[in-house]
C-alpha cells in the first residue's frame, strides 16, 4: 500500500457542523471593562462576582500571550471577538416545556436528548449553547441525594458561600493569559457539588455547542468532591463548519477533597477546519484540579477537534497518599495542531500518578505531547510513571514529545517510556488480505494503539470515540 | 478454480517470476518446492495483491475473473486466504474483533447477514479446536506476544474461520517444533475438502507426510521447472534440487 494512497484516504467527514437558526442575543465585538459589566449585568451577578471579574480583566491586560507552545498561531485580534451570545430565551428556563424546540431539535440532532426520559440511562448533562446553558437535567433527581448541578450562573446566585470559596481556588485569574481572560468574561458552564461520602448515582456531563458566528465561547466548570465522594463527569464539545476561526478559552477547576475520587473524561470535537486548514477552533483550556488526602483524580481525554488545541488537564497532589492520573489520545489530520499534556504536581508524601499519552498525527498535522512532573522537597516516595506514544500516518506530519521532570526529593521513582510508531504496509496488507477495506484496516490499528485509554472512558462515550477517531481519520490512509 | 499463464511479476525493477504457468483445480492439493530465491514467497504476495510488487506479464483467473484486476480485500472475500510466513502484530485489537470483522466483511460480500454475537462465538470455539488454539489466545491481541508456534497456528485458525476456496499457505511449517507441525498440519488437512484447494509452499518433506499433495511443484528462479508427484518430496529431500537445477542448465 503506498504511504500517498494511505494519506488519502484520511479525508473526514465532520457530522457536526450544522448551524441551528435560532435567534440570538448577541452584544457589539470587543472587550472592555464596560462589557464586562454588560455580561455581568446580563447574568444577574451580584457586585462581588463583577469585581472579580474586573480584577482579572485589569491584570488580564499587562498580560503577554504565552509563545511556549509548539504552535503556530495566528494573531488573534481580542478586540474583533463577540464576548456574549445567548439563544433568546422565552424566559427562564425551568421545564422542559420552555426550552426553545429548535434549540432542543439542535440538541437532538447532537445526540444529546433534553428530555429525560430520552436520555441514555444514568446519565444527567448540562447543555450549554453559546455563552448560556439551556438546560440540566436529572437536577431534582440529583438533589435528593444533595448534589448540586446546575449552570454556573445560576450558582453564583443560589450557591454564593460555595462559589465565593471554590471558584479561583485552583486557577487564579493570575494563572495565565487565557485563564484571566475567562475570569474576566467567562459566561456560562456547569457547577457540580457531591456532599460528604455521596457517590454520585449517574454520570453527570456538560455538552457545549458553539452556534453563534464571530463569537467565542469561555466557559468555565466547577467540580467540588466533598470528603468520600464520587463523580464520574464527562464533556463534549461541538461547533458549526466555518471558514472563520473562533476562539474558545475555558478553565476547569476540580476540588477532590480527603477520601474522594473524580474521573473526569472529555470527547472535544469541536470544528477541526476544512482539509486545506481554513477554519477551525482555537481551543485554549486550562484545566486543574487539587487533590487532598487519599483523593483520588483521574483526567481521561479523547482530542480530535480544533483547529489549535492548547490544553494540559493537571493535578496538583497535595495531601499525602492521594493519586493523579492522565489518559489521552490526542489526533490531528489535515493542517491541524496540537500541543496537549498534562502536569503532575506532586507536594503530599506518597503521592502516585499516572500518564498515557497516545499521539495520533496524519496528514500535514503538528502533535505535540508536553508534560511536567514535578516532585516538591517534601513528597516523599513519590511514584510517577509516564507513557507517550506516537503513531505517525503518512510522512507530512509531525508528531514531538517535550517531557520535563523537575524532582526535588531523592525518594522519588519516576519512569518514562515513549515509542513512536508508524501503520506497517505490512499490517494493512494483512487486514486487507482478511477482507477488511483500508479504511476500516486504519480505524481499526488507530482503535487498537488508543485502546488503553478509550477503556478509561464510561461505556457508552467510548463506543461514540471509537467511531470518532475512524472517522476523524477517514481519507488519510489507503 | 485457478488458472495462472505465464504470469511475470518484479521487485524494485529486479525480475522475480518469469512466467509461472499453473493450473489449480477444486479438491485439489498443490505443494510448491524449490532453493531459496526461487520466488515462492513471491508468488503467494503476487497472488494476494501485495502492491510491493508489479505484475509484468501474464494472467491469473481466480474463480472465473480476472484476479489481478481485483483489490487485495475483495480477492480475500471472494475466498483467496493467504497463511503469512511472518504474520504481523496489531497491538491492541483482539483477535476476536479481528476476526468478526472479517467474516462479517466476507458475509456482506456474499450478500449475507453479519452473525450474530452468539453465533460467532460459538463458531470461535469450535473453530480454534481445530488447531488446539487456547481460546484464551482470541481475546489477546492479534499476534501480540504470540511463540513462533501460536502464531502459525493463529493462521490456521482464520483459515478455519473464513472457510477459503483457496488457500496458499506461505511456509506455514518453518519455525515448528514437532508437536505444532503436527497440530497445523492436521488442521490443515481436515479443512480441505472436494469444494476447496491448497497450495502449500514449504521447503521440507516433512509437512508433506500430513499434508499429502496431487502435486508437487519446483520452483527455480522464477519458473516452475518440474511437476512430479508426492514421490518428487521424498526424492528432493534425499537428493536435494542439484539434479534438477543442473538438468535445467543443460
Amino acid at each position: 500500500m503506498a504511504e500517498k494512497e494511505i494519506i488519502d484516504n484520511i479525508e473526514g467527514e465532520y457530522k457536526y457542523g450544522f448551524t441551528s437558526d435560532i435567534e440570538t442575543e448577541t452584544i457589539g465585538k470587543g472587550l472592555s471593562e464596560e462589557v464586562i459589566r454588560i455580561i455581568s449585568e446580563k447574568k444577574g451577578e451580584p457586585e462581588w462576582m463583577l469585581e472579580r471579574r474586573l480584577a482579572a480583566f485589569r491584570h488580564w491586560q499587562g498580560m503577554k500571550l504565552p509563545q511556549w507552545a509548539h504552535l503556530d498561531i495566528p494573531e488573534i485580534d481580542f478586540q474583533d471577538i463577540i464576548y456574549y451570545a445567548a439563544p433568546k430565551a422565552t424566559k427562564k428556563l425551568g421545564s422542559m416545556d420552555e426550552v426553545d424546540p429548535e434549540l432542543k431539535r439542535t440538541f437532538d440532532k447532537l445526540g444529546i436528548p433534553l428530555e429525560e426520559q430520552m436520555a441514555l440511562a444514568g446519565v444527567a448533562v448540562d447543555a450549554v449553547m453559546d455563552s448560556v446553558s439551556v438546560k440540566t437535567t436529572f437536577r431534582e433527581t440529583l438533589a435528593e441525594k444533595g448534589i448540586i448541578f446546575c449552570s454556573i450562573s445560576e450558582a453564583i446566585k443560589e450557591y454564593p458561600e460555595l462559589i465565593k470559596k471554590y471558584l479561583g481556588r485552583v486557577v487564579p485569574h493570575t494563572d495565565n493569559f487565557y485563564a484571566a481572560l475567562n475570569a474576566a468574561v467567562f459566561s456560562d458552564g456547569s457547577f457540580c457539588y457531591i456532599p460528604k461520602g455521596v457517590r454520585c448515582p449517574m454520570e453527570l456531563s456538560t455538552y457545549f455547542r458553539i452556534n453563534a458566528e464571530g463569537t467565542g465561547q469561555f466557559e468555565r466548570t466547577l467540580l467540588v468532591a466533598d470528603e468520600g465522594s464520587y463523580v464520574s463527569y464527562l464533556e463534549g464539545c461541538t461547533a458549526p463548519r466555518r471558514d472563520e476561526n473562533q476562539l474558545h478559552a475555558a478553565v476547569v477547576e476540580i476540588i477532590v477533597e480527603k477520601d474522594a475520587e473524580v474521573k473526569y473524561s472529555t470527547v472535544q470535537n469541536w470544528y477541526p477546519g476544512d482539509e486545506n486548514g481554513k477554519g477551525g477552533i482555537y481551543n485554549f483550556v486550562t484545566k486543574r484540579g487539587l487533590c487532598h488526602e487519599n483523593a483520588r483524580l483521574s483526567w481521561t481525554q479523547v482530542e480530535t477537534g480544533s483547529a489549535i488545541t492548547w490544553k494540559y488537564p493537571s493535578c496538583v497532589l497535595l495531601g499525602d497518599n492521594s493519586v493523579g492520573e492522565f489518559y489521552s489520545v490526542a489526533m490531528t489530520n489535515n493542517y491541524q495542531q496540537a500541543d496537549t499534556g498534562t502536569k503532575m504536581i506532586h507536594i503530599g508524601r506518597n503521592t502516585r500518578s499516572r500518564i498515557v499519552s497516545k499521539g495520533i498525527s496524519a496528514g500535514r498535522s503538528q502533535n505535540a505531547y508536553r508534560g511536567l512532573v514535578r516532585v516538591a522537597k517534601g513528597a516523599d516516595n513519590a511514584r510517577n510513571y509516564s507513557q507517550c506514544d506516537s503513531l505517525l500516518i503518512g510522512d507530512k506530519c509531525g508528531a514531538h514529545t517535550f517531557p520535563e521532570i523537575d524532582s526535588n526529593n531523592p525518594t522519588a521513582v519516576l519512569e518514562h517510556e515513549a515509542t513512536t510508531s508508524k501503520i506497517s504496509e505490512e499490517q494493512l496488507f494483512y487486514c486487507n488480505q482478511r477482507g477488511l477495506s483500508t479504511e476500516d484496516a486504519v480505524g481499526l490499528i488507530v482503535n487498537g494503539y488508543a485502546r488503553e485509554v478509550l477503556a478509561k472512558l464510561p461505556m457508552e462515550f467510548a463506543v461514540e470515540a471509537q467511531k470518532l477517531l475512524a472517522i476523524s481519520l477517514e481519507g488519510s490512509v489507503g | 478454480m485457478l488458472s495462472i499463464k505465464n504470469l511475470c511479476a518484479s521487485v524494485d525493477n529486479k525480475q522475480i517470476l518469469r512466467g509461472i504457468n499453473l493450473e489449480v483445480r477444486a479438491g485439489e492439493v498443490h505443494a510448491i518446492m524449490g532453493p531459496n530465491g526461487s520466488g515462492k514467497s513471491t508468488l503467494a504476495s503476487v497472488l494476494a495483491g501485495n502492491e510491493k510488487f508489479t505484475v509484468t506479464d501474464g494472467s491469473v483467473e481466480f474463480l472465473e475473473q480476472n484476479l489481478l484486476e481485483l483489490p487485495i480485500e475483495d480477492r480475500a472475500r471472494m475466498g483467496l486466504f493467504l497463511g503469512f510466513q511472518y504474520p504481523v502484530e496489531i497491538p491492541g485489537v483482539t483477535m476476536a474483533n479481528f476476526m468478526k470483522m472479517a467474516v462479517n466483511e466476507q458475509r456482506k460480500f456474499r450478500g449475507e447477514e453479519p452473525l450474530s454475537a452468539g453465533e460467532f462465538l460459538r463458531m470461535m470455539r469450535e473453530k480454534s479446536a481445530i488447531v488446539e488454539l487456547d481460546s484464551k489466545l482470541t481475546n489477546r491481541a492479534v499476534n501480540e506476544g504470540f511463540s513462533g508456534g501460536e502464531k502459525k497456528k493463529n493462521e490456521i485458525f482464520q483459515m478455519a474461520m473464513l472457510e477459503p476456496k483457496l488457500s496458499v499457505l506461505d511456509e506455514t511449517d518453518s519455525g515448528l517444533d514437532i508437536d505444532a507441525l503436527r497440530i497445523v498440519a492436521t488442521g490443515v488437512t481436515r479443512l480441505h475438502n472436494e469444494q476447496n484447494a491448497t497450495v502449500v509452499i514449504t521447503h521440507y518433506q516433512r509437512l508433506l507426510d500430513y499434508i499429502v499433495p496431487d502435486y508437487v511443484h519446483v520452483l527455480y528462479k522464477g519458473r516452475i521447472i518440474y511437476t512430479g508427484d508426492k514421490t518428487l518430496a521424498l526424492k528432493l529431500e534425499k537428493e536435494g534440487y542439484d539434479w534438477l537445477i543442473n538438468d535445467y542448465k543443460e
